[in-house]
């Protein structure tokens, strides 16, 4: 009980991070998934990690309305109209943001926001569209206290889209992230360099591969929280993780790794999932009580299980210690790390997953990017901050090489120099180029940018520096992020284009 | 294949044209300008020795009468070009198109094209041509970073796969222009009009020191010479920096923001649409 009372006698939690932690140690207290001793090993060891989603799941980790039904149809449970012009439209979207749940309590997914307002503003002057999704986009920041929070724009481009991309230049904002989906066939070059011109102000938008990713699943995908690949109108039960660098150290040799370890670390894995997921259909009611099911603004049928993977530099580095290879820059370090990468792969693509139809009944990869308290823990399959290539291009390389696998999500950050700004066309010529070697998404901060991707929420610097005084600050995550700066040296990471 | 004098090679950049570009810059120069940010490109090295005594692990060697360096030892201090008398650099690498090539094939898919400079790119034109001839064949735009002091009309395969120039002009009338290069420029002149007929000016660049450039006399001067192009060319005017200069230029300072604007301003009434200050 001294946790809840240290959540209620906090100085540095605003009330309403209380009374999200305070929600979280209640589920806690439960016990009712049913795990295997081999589990309960693995999770102790931290080689599985369920990155506190909770004991008792009572909603999904991750939830996409299929946003565009909701606008056409408006809503009963809401007593919400279709709505007739722009106001409305900014009106109703958000009223359903305050509803859609997710581990983090708020929408993690916030629709294709271009595409969606784009219809109601043909009346409209410039200016007045502006001033709108101004109070908007603020209203989005300040009561969606958590960043990890998406929008996506794109791939065509839209007056809506520019206007958005102008007003995220104005404003610098963290929440939402955006993402342009990015696809050279529909994606005009001056839009693109619009996008990343803008991220070298306010580190949004990301980018990303859009062919790479638009046949993932039968119908829409969305991007979502920071950041995944899931069906709009359905999303994630759970993300779990296999923390590869906790589990190399309990291996003798890399014969039992792969031949011992690894499989039975990602049986149990795949089983506690399953597991969790049972829970959530079988005995939460989530589905049977929820509007946005009810309304047919989210179905199950379209949820998938994100097994996660992390920490494979670390992991490698640690097989291959006495050979002194390191991942990233020797041939055999990679080479294993794509063994292992397929075995993974190959592991998912047989277990049944429970209740996975829009996903063949298998759980998908995702490449996890960490947590506030990961010490010497790279994300999903990254070259550690630091110790990057010299040549950006071997650094875009290695990464094409790896994301390959991965089906829900990864993707790797750049620090980039301040005269890129003068030359995005410069940039949008890596991304063709990084997109064509397969890197599936990418983002971008300029080196100076008080706005920082984090491992791929953002935080502001100057939010960190007041947390780190003892402060309250406003977003949940400025407080997960300034302990992740600080352990992963995030500061040190490369800056490219110089 | 004739070798060329390589200097450098940049897998990539951002300030060389148009995309991400990769840039080789190559050794020696014809002209002399007293700002020259790059002043250790301008001549050969005359094998003298003395950056070899100062390098401070040891990378640079005499062999049989002449500086060598090895590029594995060398951590790129710089301080052989610091002390280097001559304007040259112990680092260069002489090298074909060819060889040239296999550096730049790197960065494919990643570059839209590549960016020859220098020293005066148009020294080697031979090289030039055989290494755009390659380029154009791998998709890349090639482009020349060039002073117009060597006529392009002489060249005309090099013309032909060569998309751009980037033409620094730096000056208009003859006796400001050979104060500032110890140059002459009616070649530039006469390029200008070339390259601008046959729509292969990426770029036009001068860079601004009052005193010592005549800013807006070049503004007027090109106006008069291409009336019909101005509105579509590229022109790029360049606050001076004193950052590497050396010599007499070195201890001069920068023209003021007010200045530049003050150009702008001028380039803007002279028709020029494109104008960019940095």
């Amino acid at each position: 009980m001294s946790q809840v009372l240290d959540i209620v006698t906090s100085k540095s939690m605003t009330y309403e991070q209380k009374l999200v932690s305070l929600a979280h140690a209640a589920e806690d207290t439960l016990n009712v998934l049913d795990m295997s001793e081999r589990t309960k090993y693995f999770l102790e060891k931290g080689a599985i990690n369920d990155l506190f989603e909770g004991h008792a799941p009572y909603r999904p980790r991750y939830v996409m309305p299929d946003y565009a039904k909701y606008v056409k149809n408006g809503s009963e449970f809401l007593g919400v109209e279709p709505p007739k012009d722009l106001d409305e439209l900014l009106s109703n979207l958000q009223i359903i943001y305050h509803h859609v749940p997710s581990i983090t309590s708020f929408p993690v997914y916030l629709g294709d926001l271009d595409q969606l307002i784009e219809p109601f503003i043909t009346e409209l002057s410039d200016e007045e569209v502006k001033h709108k999704l101004r109070l908007f986009l603020n209203f989005l920041d300040r009561t969606i206290t958590d960043s990890f929070c998406h929008a996506n724009l794109g791939p065509e481009e839209t007056r809506a889209g520019r206007l958005i991309l102008e007003l995220e230049k104005e404003l610098s904002n963290t929440v939402p992230n955006f993402t342009l989906k990015y696809d050279p066939e529909l994606t005009s070059d001056s839009f693109a360099e619009q996008a990343l011109y803008t991220s070298l102000f306010c580190a949004n938008p990301a980018i990303c591969n859009h062919r790479a990713h638009k046949d993932t699943y039968p119908g829409e995908y969305g991007i979502s929280s920071c950041y995944n690949i899931l069906p709009v109108g359905g999303g994630s039960y759970t993300l779990t993780r296999i923390t590869l660098s906790e589990l190399a150290p309990l291996a003798d040799n890399v014969a039992d790794f792969l031949e011992k370890l690894l499989p039975e670390c990602l049986a149990a894995m795949g089983a506690y999932m399953n597991e969790r997921v049972r829970f959530l259909v079988e005995e939460s009611g989530f589905f049977e009580s929820s509007f946005l099911s009810r309304e047919g603004l989210i179905d199950p049928d379209r949820f998938v299980g994100m097994f996660g993977v992390t920490g494979m530099a670390e992991c490698v580095n640690t097989l291959l210690k006495d050979e002194g290879k390191r991942y990233g820059h020797d041939p055999e370090a990679d080479d294993l790390a794509e063994q292992i990468m397929k075995q993974i792969s190959g592991f998912a693509a047989e277990f049944p997953a429970k209740y996975s139809k829009v996903a063949g009944g298998h759980f998908m990869l995702h490449a996890q990017v960490g947590l506030e308290s990961d010490l010497g823990i790279t994300s999903g399959v990254r070259i550690p901050v630091g110790d990057e290539p010299d040549s950006f291009y071997d650094h875009l390389r290695h990464s094409g090489r790896f994301h390959r696998e991965i089906t829900t999500g990864c993707g790797d950050i750049f620090s980039m120099e301040t005269t890129a700004r003068n030359n995005p066309a410069a940039m949008l010529d890596v991304v063709k180029g990084a997109f064509k070697e397969g890197v599936k998404y990418m983002s971008f901060y300029e080196k100076n940018s008080d706005l920082v991707r984090i491992t791929g929420f953002l935080v502001k610097r100057s939010e960190m520096e007041k947390y780190r005084k003892g402060d309250t600050v406003l977003q949940n995550t400025t407080q997960l992020g300034a302990p992740n700066y600080d352990h992963n040296r995030l500061a040190e990471r490369k800056v490219r284009m110089v | 294949m004739r070798k060329a004098p390589v200097n450098k090679i940049i897998p990539f950049s951002v300030v060389d044209g148009i995309g991400n570009r990769t840039s080789i810059f190559l050794q020696g120069c014809n002209i002399h300008c007293g700002y020259c940010h790059n002043p250790e490109t301008q001549r050969m090295c005359t094998h003298c020795g003395k950056c070899v005594e100062d390098c401070p692990v040891q990378a640079l060697y005499i062999e049989e009468g002449k500086v060598c360096w090895d590029a594995i030892k060398c951590v790129q201090c710089d301080h052989c070009i610091a002390v280097c008398p001559y304007f040259a650099s112990p680092k260069i690498r002489f090298m074909d198109a060819a060889e040239v090539f296999e550096e730049v094939e790197k960065g494919i898919p990643f570059i839209r094209g590549i960016t020859v400079s220098g020293g005066e790119c148009m020294l080697y034109p031979e090289f030039l041509t055989e290494l755009f001839k390659m380029a154009k064949e791998h998709g890349l735009t090639c482009f020349a970073d060039s002073n117009g002091t060597v006529d392009f009309s002489e060249y005309p395969s090099l013309l032909e796969c060569c998309d751009g120039v980037m033409l620094d002009v730096k000056s208009w009338q003859e006796d400001v222009y050979q104060a500032l290069t110890g140059g002459l420029n009616q070649t530039v002149k006469k390029n200008l009009r070339l390259l601008a007929e046959l729509g292969k000016l990426e770029e036009l660049r001068i860079v601004c020191l009052p005193g010592q450039v005549d800013a807006k006399e070049a503004i007027e001067g090109i106006r008069e010479t291409i009336p019909d192009q101005v509105g579509a060319v590229k022109l790029k005017l360049i606050m001076f920096r004193n950052f590497g200069v050396k010599g007499r230029f070195a201890e001069l300072e920068s023209p003021s923001r007010e200045y530049m604007e003050e150009l702008k301003q001028c380039a803007l009434a002279a028709g020029f649409q494109k104008i960019i200050i940095t």
